[in-house]
């Protein structure tokens, strides 16, 4: 047999692997151009008291920081909460929110019913400054280092693999300075 | 029929209005700017739409932002640049050439290159075949040839 009717199975075996990579791969993670860029600035009133302000200021003011963005209308920010929650008590870092589009007094009963693992969130009500961040799909979340730079971006829900795998030891590395 | 056509053409031209219709533009030139700015700028919720296709939240807050900026005499590559700076170059729907995407770019000219060197190497092999039938017979293929017509005859008497 000659070795040139191998090329069509050859070639069939390519389309084989570039599918399988492919298509296993989520269309809806867009890689974010501000990974290790600055922290886009900002500052808004918070949900909870509409007379102080959070800003980029507060977020990178420690070593590391998580700035989850969430909504009251959103699905899957149910989803990751718990583990939010989790984390909130775990005390390892502060958690910051920034409440995506929605209504004040809907977000003060989202986390009155499901509770707050925030220090604070800010209340960016038509999502001005979720274009800066380059927010697409609530809930995102990033890491922000204490030099002002977003290190890591998670988009959709946060789950106890993502955390374990590509967050802390990214956070563990901040926390003692070597990064 | 007729009355069919004709809720088609009005449902069509309200959508069409509605996209574009809520901003007020200065100048004629302003709002065929934004215009073919949110035809160019996908929409990263639905993500095979553009931004002036797209009733999604965030492509109504883009849109918005693009009519701003339009308004406040930004050019169009600031605006681009501003999309591409918060959303990557996914956020274009003509990505822009460099080594990432070259292959995306080239890719359809290397594969109409390799498809007309194969056509050639084919149609050369056909007619290279056709010209050795037209060909001559050679003494020895036409005794070959008498001798199977007198085997057929042989056979039929």
């Amino acid at each position: 047999m000659k070795a040139r009717y191998l090329i069509p199975l050859g070639l069939f075996a390519g389309l084989v692997v570039l599918f399988a990579v492919g298509l296993g791969l989520n269309p809806r993670e867009v890689p974010s151009p501000l990974i290790d860029k600055p922290v886009p600035t900002f500052e808004l009133s918070q949900v909870h008291a509409a007379d102080k302000r959070l800003g980029s200021a507060d977020l990178t003011r420690q070593p590391v920081a998580l700035f989850n963005v969430w909504a009251s209308w959103c699905v899957a920010c149910r989803q990751e909460h718990p583990f939010l929650m989790e984390l909130a008590q775990r005390g390892e870092v502060p958690i910051y929110g920034l409440n995506y589009k929605d209504e004040r007094s809907d977000a003060i009963a989202w986390l009155t019913r499901h509770g707050d693992p925030y220090r604070a969130s800010a209340h960016d009500y038509d999502g001005r400054v979720g274009i800066d961040w380059g927010v697409y799909g609530v809930p995102e979340t990033f890491l922000v280092d204490g030099q002002g730079k977003i290190r890591y971006k998670h988009i959709g829900p946060l789950t106890p693999q993502v955390w374990r795998e590509k967050i802390e030891p990214l956070v563990r590395q901040l926390q003692q300075g070597k990064a | 029929m007729r009355g069919l056509l004709t809720v088609v053409l009005l449902t069509l031209s309200v959508a069409a209005f509605a996209a574009i219709g809520v901003y007020e533009f200065e100048t004629p030139e302003q709002e065929a700017r934004f215009k073919r700015l949110s035809e160019e700028l996908r929409c990263l919720v639905c993500q095979n739409q553009n931004l002036a296709d797209s009733n999604a939240g965030l492509a109504l807050d883009l849109r918005r932002q693009v009519h701003t900026m339009i308004l406040a005499g930004k050019s169009d590559a600031d605006i681009i640049s501003f999309m591409t700076e918060r959303y990557g170059d996914f956020v274009l729907y003509r990505p822009p050439l460099h080594a990432g995407t070259l292959l995306l770019w080239s890719g359809p000219f290397v594969l109409l290159l390799l498809g007309v060197v194969v056509l050639g190497r084919v149609v050369r092999q056909r007619t290279a075949s056709a010209a050795a039938d037209d060909a001559p017979l050679t003494t020895a293929e036409q005794q070959r040839l008498e001798q199977m017509l007198r085997q057929q005859q042989g056979e039929k008497e």
